[in-house]
Parts: C-alpha cells; structure tokens; sequence
C-alpha cells in the first residue's frame, strides 16, 4: 500500500473513497437495514411454521414483502417467488420454462449482451437439445424488432430480453418485445435486474410473463432476488430446479430468508415512491458528469444509445488510455472498467465489443454508476480527478501522441501479442 | 488487483518519458504490442556510435501499470549499458524487480520485446560489417 503524504482538503459533501460503482451492488439504505434486523434476533420464526406465532409472525411479513415488490411491478404478491437472488431467478426461469414446454417447442431466444447468468443458463440448454438464437444489437446496444420478429419459429417458447444492461445501462425495448410476444403466445422473460426500481416497469403494460428483480442493485441486502411469475394470461408454469419442501408454490423449495426478504420488500417500497425524484437527481448528476469530461478532454466516446438509458449510467471510452491504468491513477473512486486487464478472462468487455467497438476502445472504457448516496460535489471530484489522469496518462501515450500527429492507427502494422 | 510498491512507484513517476527523432541514425525505435491487446510500448534509445553505449532512453506506453513500470524500468537499465549488454535483459528480471503477478508476465515480455525491437532498429541504420542487420524481434512500421 502506497502512503498518503498529506491529506488534500476535499470539498464539503466528499469524502474518500468514493464509491460510484452503483451497477455491481449497491450500499444498504439505512431504512433498510432498520426494517430487517428484528427478524435477526427476536423475529427469527421459520415462515412455513403454521402452527405458532412466530412462524405467523414471520409469514405475515414475507407477505408484506410481496405485497410490497408486487407493487413497485404492477403485479399481485403471489405471483411473487423468493429466490437466492438474480442469478437464480434466470436460472430458474429459463431452464424452468425450458422443461416446463419442451412439448410446445425447444427454441428459445435471447440476445448478445445478456448478463452471464441468461447467456451461460442458455448455453447449458443447448448442450440439452435446446436452439438458441442470439440476437445481434446495434451500435446502441438496442436490439432491432425486425431481428426479433424474424428469429421467431413455430418452435420458440421463450424469448429472454433483459430490460436495461448492467455495463451500458441501455434499455431494450421491453414494452414493444413484450407485444410480440404476447401475440404469438410465446413466453416473454426479462431479467430487470437493472431497471427495477431504477425506471417504471409494469408487468402489465409491457406484457412480461416472468421477471428476475435482486434486492443488492436497489439499495438491499444481498442474497436475496424474486422472480416474477404471471399467473393469468397466461399462467405461467415453471418446473422446480431444486427438490424440496415444495415452498413457493413448488416453484422453489427452501425456507424462506425472511430478514432478506424483508429488506427487498422495504427496498422496493422506497424504490417506489422515491423513483420519480431519485431520477431526477441521478439525471443531473450523469449529465453534469458527462459535460465536465466532455469539455476537458478529447478523443473521448459515450457507449450505447443516451436516449434509452438508465438514470445513473454513464460508460465512456478514453480512448488511447488503457482502462486498467486509468483506474489505478483514481484509486479513490470505485468505478469499473471493460478493459481486459480487470476481467478474470483477460478478455475486453462482451457488451462492447457486440456494439462494434474495437478492442482498443473497450479497452479504455469506464463505467460510472451513479446511485442514491452520491453528491453533486462527488460528481465534480471525479470529473476532475479523470480528468487530470487521462491528461497524465496521455502523456504516457504513444496512440495518443500519434493520433495527435495525424497518423491512422488502424492503418499501422501492429505487433499482435 | 493489488500492485506492488514499484509498480506503484514507476506508475506515479515514470522515468524517461518521451519521444526522439526517429529518423535519427543515432536513435533506435521499438514499437511493440497492439492496441487491441490493450498495450502498447515505444522504447527509444540514442546510441553512441564509437561505444556503443546507450547514452539516453525514452519511452511511452499505452498499457495497464505493470506496462507503464515495465517499459519505465526497461529505459532505467539500458541507460549506460552497451547494445550488446541491453540485450542480456531478460524479462525475468524486470518480473522480479518489480514483483509483477503470473497474469501481467506479458508487460514484462512486451518490455523485453521493446528493447530488442529499438535495438534491433539501430542496428539496421548502423549495418556492421560482419554483424546481422536487425535483431530477432522486428520493428512495427510506423
């Protein structure tokens, strides 16, 4: 660990380490906590116990919760399964469908910058015998309907669109999808990890007949998810992927996290009724963030469409800065980056390389992920503190020295390694 | 990632940043890596013709730190080496001075590489009799 000398004054409303990284997990709202650390201690009954109080107890505030997720999504508390969070609520939807209407077809469709979890799940179902379509996306990281409405076969039982990206923070068009779907009595899932909370979704409106939502992205605990699942037109049915006391409806076996459930269900409520101010703070912020890069440096790149975006998301490419480097020089500031170098696969980021970016701009991409507890006063620390460190690295930069003279860097032999 | 104390040294103070004429006979250029791998090193070095004592280094790289320290690392020792003692620089030994981990063993290759390549770039301005032009790591044409 490097030493700090001196203590630089930082501005009211700063304090280090500033975490911006809103898209991996998000820190608890203290109302969040408060609401679940009875059912640690005191309120610590098992939620299927139907005999005595403190199962009742514990029953009556799943159903709280239910109530209280259902409604932030437009649906009804029981279409509402706890899960161990979003990894399993795409697991669980898509290889659960899979099974559940292998009859009606084996074809499911999904799209290239999927989290893991859907694209890794869908891969898996093809060792079984599945078709997977994966859908291209433009350079906004937006899928094309006529793409969609094309891949479409008499053997298709899922389409699986997630509705805003966790890297980029562009939303797909989950409404028009959802219409398609609906029309062709085809199973409709998005994994609204991202969105939840973040921008309205109605399960309803937008005709989604399964839904993956986590309490750790909206300000909860971890370890804790829900999976929607309609239960008229149509009702959905999902085969269990895990045997069991048959909890949730069969669905999903296993007690009941209650103390986590808890806090997704106060998580949503607060998501809920405070989505329509927190957006506009978030607004403000990213474009007073963006404008601050923009006019200070150069050769710079916005990544995925601006106009279908997550309040808080802001991915930008130096280019001619490797990310990891960047990174190091603002170690005072959790964001992340979709150079190699960060990944455990020493691959550049997925996501941006299916927007036709080349390797070298992923490579120099930074995600900033504005949440909740960020300040006006943050924003302008890392604007300032990027900044001066693009500038430094720059320097360092032989592309950029030679991008500067007017030399085509796609037109020089590189030493691929 | 954590980084050792001299990567976090090279990368706060690089050393010999910079750029020379590289159309000077005196000065050989090492271009090595590729954008889309995510590094790239330029090493340069100014030759005395009649010692052949690299009198001066300069580098800039596009890379992750452990680059930016490798190549910074690479201009410290091949100053005051003649060409034929820079070339017995191995990558070995810029891992264990600067305690690079397995995964970013590649920066201090791409390091090696670079002295080689500016080396060899001299060498092919200063055809010795009796000597091969160029070294066995080719120079990017740029």
């Amino acid at each position: 660990m490097s030493t700090v000398l001196s203590e630089p004054k930082l501005p009211a409303g700063v304090k280090l380490p500033i975490y911006m990284d809103n898209h991996a997990t998000t820190a608890m709202d203290p109302r969040v906590l408060e609401a679940m650390i009875p059912f640690f201690s005191n309120k610590f009954g098992n939620a299927a116990s139907r005999n005595h109080s403190f199962g009742w107890e514990a029953e009556q505030a799943v159903d709280l919760a239910r109530e209280q997720i259902a409604k932030l999504i437009g649906a009804t508390a029981k279409e509402i399964i706890f899960t161990s969070g979003a990894t399993e609520s795409n697991n669980l939807a898509i290889k659960g469908i899979g099974e559940m209407y292998r009859e009606r077809g084996n074809h499911i469709i999904t799209q290239v910058t999927e989290h893991k979890a859907v694209l890794d799940t869908c891969k898996r179902m093809e060792k079984q015998g599945y078709r997977v379509t994966y859908l291209p996306v433009n350079a906004d990281g937006l899928i094309e309907m006529e793409d969609l409405k094309r891949a479409i076969d008499d053997k298709t039982i899922l389409v699986t669109i997630m509705a805003a990206n966790n890297e980029i923070g562009v939303i797909q068009p989950v409404a028009e999808i959802g219409k398609l779907c609906h029309e062709r009595g085809i199973l409709f899932h998005t994994d609204a990890v991202q969105a939840v909370g973040k921008i309205p979704v109605d399960v309803n409106a937008m005709n989604i007949d399964v839904l993956s939502l986590t309490a750790h992205k909206i300000y909860g605990p971890k370890g804790v998810g829900a999976l929607y699942v309609r239960r008229r037109n149509p009702r959905v049915q999902i085969a269990a992927q895990m045997d069991g006391g048959g909890h949730e409806r069969g669905m999903r076996s296993g007690t009941l996290n209650v103390p986590g459930i808890v806090g997704l269900g106060k998580a949503c409520e607060i998501a809920r009724l405070e989505m329509a101010e927190e957006t506009e703070k978030l607004l403000a912020m990213r474009d007073r963030l963006r404008k601050k890069l923009e006019s200070n440096l150069d050769f710079i790149h916005v990544n995925g469409s601006m106009e279908h975006h997550l309040p808080g998301n802001l991915n930008m490419s130096f280019i001619h800065v490797e990310g990891e480097s960047l990174l190091m020089g603002i170690n005072d500031i959790a964001v992340s980056s979709g150079s190699a170098c960060t990944s455990a696969t020493l691959e550049p980021s997925y996501v941006l390389k299916a927007l036709g970016l080349g390797d070298d701009v992923a490579h120099s991409s930074i995600r900033f992920g504005l949440g909740r507890f960020n300040t006006p006063a943050e924003v302008d620390y890392v604007a300032d503190k990027v900044v001066d460190v693009v500038r430094k690295l720059r320097e360092l930069s032989p592309l950029y020295e030679m991008a500067k003279e007017g030399i085509d860097l796609t037109k020089v032999q590189w030493q691929a390694h | 990632m954590a980084y050792s104390d001299k990567v976090i040294e090279h990368y706060n103070n690089p050393r010999n940043v910079g750029q020379m004429d590289k159309n000077s006979t005196a000065v050989g250029t090492g271009l090595v890596g590729a954008p889309e791998c995510g590094d790239v090193m330029r090493l340069q070095i100014q030759v005395n013709p009649e010692t052949r004592v690299i009198e001066d280094a300069k580098f800039k790289t596009f890379g992750c730190g452990s680059a930016i320290a490798s190549s910074s690392l690479a201009t410290e020792w091949v100053k005051g080496k003649t060409v034929d003692e820079a070339l017995e620089i191995k990558n070995t030994d810029i891992v264990k001075e600067l305690a690079l981990p397995p995964v970013k063993i590649h920066c201090s290759v791409l390091a090696e590489d670079a002295i080689r390549a500016a080396i060899g770039d001299w060498k092919k301005k200063n055809v010795v009799a009796g000597e091969p032009a160029s070294a066995p790591v080719a120079v990017a044409a740029n």
